[in-house]
């Protein structure tokens, strides 16, 4: 029971915490790459959404204009990747990979120039944060031996977004199965020739998914900044981008599968924290490098061979050009 | 079939789109009547596919008037297609294979935002057209797992779906067996029957007499001439379409066959995903005559004729030329296979028989570039090589007769003859042919069959792959019929078409069984 109090609550607790950016972007993700869009951008994405995120909150003191400011502008970095990639029918890769140099260079540069502290944003209070919340009847459950500590440190305690991103799971896979635009957001990623000959416009519901897109990447970037942290840091995305794109392969483009992978990645992450100066029998104290590179290493390992065969959306990463 | 006061169903009058230097359409009038079966024909790039998709709202025209029921529509877009009563059944279908029937047939259509109260009405309508027509399909099966006969239906039922008056097919026929093409051209008669006015884009012309009230021609962009079908002949069109009198049927003399040239014992061939694509086929070819294999695209022929070629590695049997076993030593590939002295005309030129970016004289001879005649030292001796594809392009006729283009800008007929060239100048004991003439105009047709017959009579064996059943029983002096990866029958030269057909489908004719 003491390893139970001890170790697995707190990993639990923690494995939520870290898979919630994840979560977020896998989804941003989806939306795009279920229309034929392919997302490398996502890292960027999250990052200029927590440097908006930092810096909305640190002017205004307010976290909802933080939240407001990082998805405005993840969304407008979504509309110039649609703008290259859709409209210019450039390479979408590029489009990404230079959003996320443009990402990574853009928020330190702005940063130091507004605030002068090498790239970071000012320290936020917690009242231009989102905080923890408190479950109801977390005293009354908490006696309950198992059910009880899981309920008051697992699933209680957590900010609002880490609600939300739970709850954009379920709402995502409503869209995707359940509504017109879902129906046909799925059929543009797999023969846009098919939209465009029921007469519907193939750009504009790219776009529309982009912007589906950068709304969650908004979310993702809010999440690190002001929500798990209290100010912006200089690279503080440290590849989640590209760690939930792998979680939204390894889930094989299904909303339901992706919170089950970045939930798994999550745990090889709070594992990794959790394992950092232990000593294991035999071994020894393990390297905390080795432990750190751990769910990078299994993230190869199961993309690699563990997830059988992963069919992506058919016109992924193809500019659609009405043939002659 | 109209009397003279109703309007015609369709109107284009003076229709003229280009695409940069390209005229595609030449100031097109045409007219079809309501309630008939109107056939277009014309070559690859006579402007067929432009026109309907014109009238589609693919393509907006540069000048001109369409006239739907006698009134001028703006058809911008396809919506504006679909809202005058247009539809239109792709050649490539236009179908989200993952998807089930009706989601395919709702997609567009939907009903609503949500998806629930439409999908209801849409399998209420959907039964509705089914019952009306005859076109009973499971709307929950996925589409990728329906066989393209069905396939196709399911494009016609969005078209009525979305209550099409004029419903325009193109190429239908290209993916069909004779018995499901038999059974389109039925329900396009019982479309007919209730109103509904069909425009069927083909080249096959025998298709055409056999269906169509009436056929207009398509000649460079222009539309050269409309009949009545009942009162033009296939010797006709063909020549309004090529523009000049050409032979439809091939001149040959009885084949002379020699000894066994090549020889297939048991080969089997599984595909990447290790499902047996060729089943223990085995069959020879002798010198002086031409062997077709017939069959539906995607029962095996494709990967038999790469297997043979040493593209594909077979998982077993053993195949002969002149009597020795090719990769008897574990070793096979083109190059080896080349230099037993086969000789490859794949069935995708574009993919596998040309690298399209190149000049013409370097696809002139690729695959024969270590060739010590093209060669100087190390380096390739260029002005050897262009005056070798001088050669061939005045003995092939190929045009236009310029060895520096890009192969890219010669058209299919002449990007075939290039492949063609190459490897007939080789001069091999044997030469494997794939769809030779895919996308190549008639023309083009009329070339390749002959000097396919005349490599015969030289004494060279021959094995002919094509899906088009007419192609093999003009050319081929035996016939092998693949089903499911396996020889299925081995009709006679002269056995009708429907024999044929049905060993095709898979259901062995009585001459077969035994």
């Amino acid at each position: 029971m003491d390893l139970f109090d001890t170790l697995l609550i707190p990993v639990l607790a923690s494995t939520l915490r870290l898979s919630v950016p994840l979560i977020f972007t896998a989804l941003a993700g989806l939306y795009a790459e279920r229309s034929g869009v392919f997302d490398i951008g996502l890292e960027g994405k999250m990052l200029f959404g927590a440097f908006a995120a930092a810096t909305a909150a640190a002017y205004t003191g307010s976290a909802w204009a933080g939240l407001g400011a990082a998805i405005l502008t993840s969304v407008l970095i979504s509309l110039l990747h649609g703008f290259a990639s859709i409209t210019q029918r450039g390479n979408q890769i590029i489009s990404g990979v230079a959003i996320n140099f443009i990402a990574s260079g853009l928020t330190v540069l702005l940063g130091n120039a507004w605030f002068g502290q090498g790239g970071r944003t000012p320290q936020l209070p917690n009242t231009a944060r989102f905080t923890e919340i408190t479950l109801p009847f977390v005293d009354q459950i908490r006696p309950i031996p198992v059910i009880g500590p899981i309920y008051a440190s697992v699933i209680s305690g957590h900010n609002l977004l880490v609600y939300l991103a739970l709850l954009a799971v379920p709402f995502t896979w409503w869209v995707l199965f359940r509504t017109r635009f879902g129906l046909r957001l799925r059929a543009v990623g797999e023969n846009p020739g098919a939209v465009d000959t029921a007469g519907v416009s193939v750009a504009w519901l790219r776009y529309r998914a982009l912007i589906c897109g950068g709304i969650l990447g908004g979310f993702a970037g809010t999440y690190l900044s002001i929500a798990q942290s209290a100010a912006f840091i200089r690279e503080m995305s440290a590849g989640k981008g590209y760690i939930a794109l792998a979680a939204l392969v390894f889930a094989k483009w299904k909303p339901v599968n992706v919170l089950g992978a970045c939930l798994l990645f999550g745990l090889l992450d709070a594992v990794s924290i959790q394992m950092q100066g232990k000593r294991l029998p035999v071994i020894g104290e393990v390297p905390v490098q080795f432990i750190q590179a751990l769910p990078y290493v299994l993230t190869v390992i199961l993309l690699a061979g563990f997830i059988g065969k992963a069919i992506p959306p058919k016109a992924g990463g193809v500019p659609y050009v009405k043939e002659r | 079939m109209t009397s003279p006061t109703t309007p015609p169903a369709i109107e284009l009058v003076g229709i003229d789109k280009r695409f940069g230097a390209v005229h595609a359409n030449k100031s097109i009038d045409l007219s079809i009547a309501r309630g008939t079966i109107h056939g277009i024909v014309g070559e690859n790039g006579a402007g067929k596919s432009t026109l309907m998709s014109i009238l589609y709202g693919f393509y907006q025209a540069d000048a001109g008037e369409i006239r739907v029921g006698g009134a001028p529509v703006a058809i911008t877009d396809s919506q504006a297609a679909i809202r005058a009563g247009i539809g239109m059944v792709h050649q490539h279908f236009m179908l989200v294979e993952n998807f089930t029937v009706l989601e395919n047939v709702m997609l567009g259509a939907e009903g609503g935002v949500l998806l629930r109260r439409g999908t209801a009405a849409a399998r209420a309508e959907l039964k509705r057209i089914e019952r009306e027509y005859g076109l009973d399909i499971d709307p929950d099966a996925v589409v990728e797992e329906l066989p393209v006969g069905l396939q196709q239906r399911v494009e016609i039922l969005k078209a009525l779906y979305r209550g099409a008056e004029i419903l325009i097919l193109d190429e239908p026929t290209g993916v069909l067996t004779p018995a499901e093409a038999d059974h389109l051209f039925k329900i396009l008669g019982q479309l007919r029957a209730q109103g509904k006015t069909i425009v069927l884009i083909t080249h096959k012309l025998r298709e055409i007499l056999a269906v169509t009230d009436n056929v207009s021609v398509m000649r460079r962009g222009e539309m050269v001439a409309t009949r009545k079908t009942a009162e033009t002949s296939a010797e006709e069109l063909a020549e309004l379409m090529v523009g000049r009198r050409v032979l439809l049927h091939v001149e040959k003399g009885p084949a002379h066959p020699g000894p066994v040239v090549l020889s297939v014992e048991k080969l089997t061939v599984r595909d990447a995903r290790g499902v047996t694509m060729v089943d223990g086929v085995s069959f020879d070819v002798r010198a002086g005559e031409i062997v077709g294999i017939a069959g539906v695209a995607g029962n095996g022929q494709s990967e038999l004729l790469e297997a043979i070629a040493g593209i594909r590695r077979p998982s077993a049997g053993t195949i002969r030329v002149n009597g020795e076993a090719l990769g008897a030593d574990g070793r096979l590939d083109p190059a080896r296979v080349r230099a037993s002295g086969l000789a490859h005309v794949p069935e995708d030129r574009h993919h596998m028989g040309l690298v399209l970016s190149f000049e013409e004289n370097e696809n002139a001879i690729l695959g024969y570039q270590t060739d010590p005649k093209y060669l100087k030292g190390p380096l390739l001796d260029i002005d050897a090589i262009r005056a070798d594809a001088r050669a061939k392009i005045e003995r092939y006729d190929i045009r236009p007769p310029d060895c520096r283009l890009r192969t890219a800008n010669f058209s299919g007929g002449n990007q075939q003859k290039i492949v063609l060239s190459r490897e007939i100048e080789r001069d091999p004991a044997v030469l494997l042919v794939g769809q030779p003439t895919r996308g190549v105009d008639i023309g083009a047709i009329e070339f390749i069959h002959k000097r396919l017959v005349a490599l015969r009579d030289a004494g060279k064996a021959i094995l002919l792959v094509s899906v088009e059943l007419d192609e093999i029983r003009s050319l081929a002096d035996r016939i092998l019929v693949m089903f499911a990866g396996r020889i299925v029958g081995t009709p006679p030269a002269d056995a009708d078409e429907q024999e044929i057909g049905l060993m095709m489908a898979g259901i062995e004719a009585r001459e077969a069984a035994e």
